[in-house]
């Protein structure tokens, strides 16, 4: 019995510690967001809370909590508070298999980078149904054209998935790290890392693409209708499915934890902070192109996904497979 | 072992609740919500079995692909909350042999078919063209075993799957493909393709 008692306790403080540095990092992502928006605007940027606005996105998260709920009359009362909570929890399940370091990642599985298809894959639920259940004309199109989008989308990120697992051979996220040793994948895969960082920015909703909130055309898309902490679980879902799929490009393009040379001033660093510092440098080019590019129409999001990326994904993959079964260098 | 018990009987049990909700509940929304429930929980069997590959393939294809259809439709055909006004019991007849087929089926499937799972397992390795020892020593990933089985002994049945597949693609396409003059296109090679020579024409 205390076996057991001390097995459920160890893996909420592990769980502990991976959602708590999540929900920190989801903080300062926005807070850097505002920075790096503001300092590519020639503005300031928020500076009044706290140094440099360190404080901003706590004070921005009490202020939605202490909100007061709005429960539209019409809406499906049910589905309508579940639709956030889902989308939150799916964004947080996912941390589960990702791996920070040599060793340190909560549950190895052999199939972790089915499992974080599947998972994300889930994240169209929380929107579809929030989108449905506010019985708003508004909230249900940005549903409907964000569900179409992360699903044209999650396609083409599936086949250049598919791509890496020819080239490493296995479907654990820690082997696939340590596959790159000799030569990161962006290198061999360059064209690859492009197309999917682009459809990463789909998948999660991000500017160019982000016509499920485009504000100019629908209020704000599926939240119109949320206010408070359900508006905040989105916002944070949102966030920290940004935070992921930039890890994800980490482990399958740029090597992981593993330092980018392998002497002596390098091999200091340990291997998270490596790990860190990619995944800062994607999330800036995830806000980079926030400031820089207009806003997509939606047929050209959709010419984009199933005309240009499906078929070069699908050529990729062919010559990918045909080149390691011509040189035998398979795995 | 005791661990895994509870666990089974807390899917399953669940898995059967939620199936009833599908059936039950008035709003069809609700039913396909319980559906996707129904779907996680026997992807959780799955994986108690020690088949993860199946399972996280369970979760994509059905919970990922085919739900999310089925959400759609219902929330496009705006279908009204049906009531179960007339006679569930009308049905019952049909149901009673359907469900009897059914257990007679796994009756068959449980009594006479089916073996020890690890003699199965074991039979299997030997028989076919896995020869080695040593893969049915150490134990093989489930990605291992099935890619072993589906591209060597079973590659036809793999290839006429796909097959069938491509088939009911095509035939979804060219069901809704009309072809129509009347709409406006954007071709985005001639929008690049035009240049100064090309778009300004000095008249005089």
């Amino acid at each position: 019995m205390v076996y057991y008692l001390i097995l459920i306790l160890n893996i909420v403080l592990k769980s502990l510690a991976l959602i708590v540095p999540l929900l920190i990092g989801v903080a300062y992502l926005t807070l850097l967001e505002r920075k790096v928006m503001a300092s590519m605007h020639q503005r300031r940027g928020p500076n009044v809370v706290g140094f440099f606005g360190m404080l901003q996105a706590f004070a921005d998260g009490l202020k939605l909590f202490v909100k007061e709920t709005i429960l539209p009359s019409s809406a499906n009362t049910l589905i309508f508070i579940l639709a956030p909570i889902i989308t939150f929890l799916i964004s947080l399940f996912v941390w589960a298999v990702i791996p920070f370091n040599d060793n340190s990642v909560f549950v190895d599985i052999n199939v972790g980078v089915l499992f974080i298809l599947a998972i994300s894959s889930l994240g169209v639920y929380g929107i579809i149904t929030s989108g449905w259940s506010s019985n708003s004309k508004w909230s249900f199109l940005g549903s409907l054209r964000s569900a179409a989008q992360m699903i044209s989308y999650e396609v083409s990120i599936g086949i250049i998935i598919l791509c890496v697992l020819l080239c490493s051979g296995s479907l654990n996220l820690s082997e696939i790290v340590e596959s790159q040793r000799k030569v990161w994948y962006i290198l061999p895969l360059f064209p690859l890392f492009i197309m999917f960082f682009i459809s990463g920015l789909a998948e999660t909703n991000r500017s160019p693409f982000d016509l499920p909130e485009a504000e100019a055309e629908l209020v704000s898309g599926y939240s119109t209708e949320y206010s408070a902490m359900g508006f905040a679980l989105f916002f944070l879902g949102e966030y920290a499915n940004m935070i992921l799929m930039s890890t994800t490009v980490t482990i399958y393009f740029l090597g992981g934890w593993l330092s980018p040379m392998e002497f002596i001033p390098f091999t200091f660093v340990p291997g998270f902070f490596w790990f860190g510092l990619k995944t800062t440098a994607i999330l800036f080019l995830f806000i980079w192109v926030r400031a820089a590019f207009p806003r997509y129409r939606y047929d050209q999001l959709m010419r984009l996904g199933w005309k240009v990326f499906l078929p070069f994904s699908l050529g990729w993959l062919l010559f990918i497979s045909g080149i390691l079964l011509g040189f035998d260098w398979l795995i | 072992m005791f661990v895994e018990n509870i666990f089974f009987f807390f899917f399953s049990s669940l898995s059967i609740i939620f199936s009833f909700f599908v059936i039950i509940s008035k709003n069809p929304v609700h039913s396909i919500l319980s559906l996707i429930l129904v779907f996680f929980n026997a992807a959780s069997l799955l994986i108690i079995l020690g088949a993860e590959f199946l399972a996280m393939l369970f979760i994509i294809v059905y919970v990922g692909a085919v739900a999310v259809l089925f959400l759609f439709v219902i929330m496009m055909l705006n279908v009204k909350v049906t009531k179960l006004t007339s006679s569930i019991y009308r049905y019952l007849p049909i149901s009673f042999i359907f469900g009897s087929i059914f257990f007679f089926e796994f009756f068959m499937l449980f009594y006479l078919d089916l073996v020890s799972v690890n003699t199965n397992y074991l039979y299997l390795f030997e028989n076919n063209f896995v020869n080695e020892w040593s893969t049915s020593v150490v134990p093989v990933s489930n990605i291992v075993a099935l890619g072993q089985l589906l591209y060597t002994y079973f590659s036809y049945l793999f290839i006429l799957s796909g097959i069938i597949l491509l088939v009911s693609m095509l035939g979804a396409i060219s069901l809704t493909l009309h072809r129509r003059n009347d709409v406006k296109k954007q071709f985005i090679y001639k929008q690049i393709e035009r240049d100064f020579s090309s778009s300004i024409i000095w008249k005089h």
